[in-house]
């Protein structure tokens, strides 16, 4: 039973991406596109709010029109801080500003099978498969839910994918299948269920939502009215902008930041309108598509400048983000995928995203691979380590132990060295091995990644749910389902 | 004479000028020009020219697009004066588009639109979250060859099923493609669709095929 989660706190590495003035010219633009251009909000109740504190509304078009000061001082309401429950206490997240927790990605829909190795549909036991090795792993500090479960019904999927996550793990869940008011109300329930009562939920929120805004400045008219549910619950929703370049914004990153800024600044206004100081995220996942065919890239260098600056815009807004970065856009794990993984982690985690997705997926978030979910785990684990940074003090600067080995000699057996090796970075998956014995064998670092989620997967066994619990919850997917 | 305005016209289209197409072919209409002469002989080579740019790589998708935008402004203004003269315009075959029922994700449908108007292709293009029984109807009233459905999330992506059971249940000859980010061969293979691509430009071809062409 794992408890220890790993995340990154206490950053000694910076980078200044953006200046403060910058960040300013971005909001100002932001304001100027919410006041003038407007944004697509195509859900009735989300109009009423609108309207009914003080924005223009387009019935026909949903298009709203806001003043800056409503957006400000609607902002000033979102609290900067607060915890992600989980089913184990000690697995709550801080939201705080100083923590990075990486989770799985998720909403692919097809798997490299764990025995076969080969490519097929996802179904809702893989959901739950990859929950119970989250569940185990301890860079993992939170869930999406990484596939569909496709031998679902369509309308019940998203409540059948929470319930199996709850039942294999014991760490925060977040979901981005929820896209109705319906649904969003049943997986309410069902969190009160696993929270332990209603009040106990908004105290302890085992849940929280993620939904996708629709690029250029729109939003899908069930997401709103699902995440108005949340906030009503006190459940934490964030809206992500996937906003990118050359496609659904414009073809320069700044444009493309502002594009999706104000999806998100204007989602997030609304909420707090609703339910002043529900606890709200900041969710983004930019890209640039590709010029010759403009098709989703998953990574590249503005996916990694994205994934730093976007955390200066959440940060200017006082609220929590979830960035997206590793989804690389590679068939297999490869080279592309350790290096676009590699870097857009970096970035994102240098700049001190709070919530980080996702480990696991090939092919632009499409295909899970529960090798390269290992291998995210490490490059995650490299990020943990790098931004320690090097620490000069007399301790490290090792005098002592200098002068008693001397030129020449080595300083193995120093007590100095005893007391400080274990603070080097030990790899599980970097191959540092004699020729010869790679020649022998030719495995590799997905050889032994996958090896190590098969041994998880076979005896990892999660505290259990309470039975009870997964019957209440059963019963509300019935309910639907009848 | 009309050598010289057709170099123009082709050259709009490789600029990628909706406003100077449209000009050029108010210009071919006011000098007498046959209108389909002036797609076949001005426009069409510029757009010939940008699709072997792109194929090769040279030209990016942006460029492909405007340049199927100023195609579409050309032809806007010479289709009904072609139409008043009793001529129809040659197209490679008419294409009903849409994003199914519960879907509002738009991009790609849009692109392959735009990608089969300018590779000849009569597009209907029904916007997004379009339901079944629309898209039947549409396809039926405009005697479409095939139809086009984009989903974006696997909660929608059934309704391309729904569609091709439909299409079988009452027996029309109109052949389906899908497309979408969740779409695979398997999917494709399971619904029994007649085809699918994974990018706007393999739409073209996979449209072409089905076309027998």
């Amino acid at each position: 039973m794992t408890k220890k989660i790993k995340s990154i706190t206490n950053p000694k590495l910076k980078l200044e991406i953006l200046t403060p003035q910058e960040v300013q010219k971005i909001h100002h633009a932001t304001l100027h596109i919410i006041e003038n251009v407007g944004v697509r909000f195509p859900s009735r109740r989300a109009l009423e709010i609108w309207e009914a504190n003080g924005a223009s509304v387009d019935h026909e078009s949903m298009i709203v029109k806001v003043k800056p000061q409503i957006i400000e001082e609607a902002m000033k309401s979102a609290p900067p801080a607060y915890e992600l429950g989980a089913r184990d206490p000690q697995q709550n997240l801080n939201m705080d500003g100083n923590h990075v927790f990486l989770g799985t990605d998720g909403c692919g829909v097809e798997i490299m099978d764990i025995e076969t190795g080969q490519r097929r549909s996802s179904i809702l036991k893989d959901a739950g498969d990859i929950a119970r090795v989250a569940d185990a792993t301890e860079e993992i500090a939170f869930h999406w839910v990484a596939l569909s479960a496709q031998d679902k019904p369509a309308e019940t999927r998203g409540l059948h994918e929470i319930k199996t996550v709850w039942e294999n793990s014991t760490k925060h869940v977040q979901t981005e299948s929820i896209y109705n008011e319906t649904e969003a109300r049943a997986a309410m329930e069902m969190a009160i269920a696993v929270a332990g009562g209603k009040e106990e939920l908004r105290k302890n929120p085992v849940l929280s939502l993620m939904q996708c805004t629709a690029p250029p400045l729109g939003h899908d008219g069930g997401s709103l009215d699902a995440a108005l549910v949340a906030a009503e619950y006190g459940v934490p929703t964030g809206f992500m902008t996937m906003s990118s370049c050359l496609t659904t914004g414009p073809a320069t990153m700044a444009g493309t930041l502002a594009v999706g800024n104000a999806e998100v600044l204007a989602v997030s206004a609304l909420l707090q309108l609703a339910f002043p100081g529900a606890p709200i995220f900041y969710a983004a996942a930019q890209t640039a598509s590709d010029p010759r065919t403009g098709v989703y890239t998953g990574g590249g260098p503005e996916d990694f400048l994205f994934g730093a600056a976007t955390n200066v815009l959440a940060d200017f807004y006082n609220i929590p983000l979830s960035m997206g970065s590793f989804a690389t856009g590679a068939k297999e794990p490869n080279w592309q995928a350790g290096l676009e993984n590699s870097m857009s982690t970096f970035m994102a985690t240098i700049a001190m995203s709070d919530m980080l997705l996702g480990a696991g997926f090939l092919h632009g978030s499409r295909i899970w691979s529960y090798a390269q979910m290992q291998m995210d785990c490490e490059i995650y684990s490299i990020m943990h380590k790098t931004l320690q940074g090097i620490i000069v003090d007399d301790e490290t600067l090792a005098l002592e132990a200098i002068a008693k080995v001397g030129p020449g000699g080595n300083f193995l057996t120093q007590k100095h060295t005893r007391k400080h090796m274990y603070d080097l970075f030990l790899p599980k998956y970097m191959d540092r091995r004699p020729y010869n014995v790679w020649e022998e064998k030719q495995d590799n670092a997905d050889d032994w990644a996958l090896e190590k989620a098969r041994e998880i997967l076979s005896t990892h066994q999660p505290e259990a749910l309470d039975p009870k619990i997964s019957n209440e919850m059963a019963k509300v997917i019935s309910s639907l389902e009848q | 004479m009309s050598e010289e305005l057709f170099k123009e016209m082709a050259q709009s289209i490789l600029d990628g000028d909706d406003e100077v197409s449209a000009e050029l072919a108010q210009k071919a209409l006011t000098e007498g020009i046959d209108p389909l002469a002036a797609i076949t002989d001005g426009f069409m080579p510029g757009v010939n020219e940008v699709g072997e740019n792109f194929a090769c790589g040279d030209a990016f998708l942006p460029e492909l697009v405007m340049a199927g935008e100023a195609m579409k402004a050309a032809i806007a203004v010479l289709e009904p004066a072609m139409m008043a003269s009793g001529v129809t315009r040659q197209v490679l075959g008419t294409v009903v588009l849409a994003t199914v029922e519960g879907d509002i994700h738009e991009i790609g449908k849009t692109l392959v639109g735009t990608m089969l108007t300018s590779s000849g292709f009569k597009v209907y293009d029904m916007g997004v979250d379009v339901p079944t029984a629309d898209l039947i109807a549409k396809a039926e009233e405009v005697g479409a060859d095939i139809i086009g459905l984009s989903a974006l999330l696997t909660t929608t992506m059934i309704k391309q099923k729904e569609v091709v059971d439909e299409i079988a249940k009452r027996g029309l000859k109109v052949m389906v493609m899908v497309g979408g980010a969740p779409v695979t061969k398997e999917w494709v293979q399971r619904i029994e669709a007649d085809g699918y691509s994974e990018d706007a430009i393999g739409a073209v071809s996979v449209a072409k095929e089905l076309m027998g062409l």
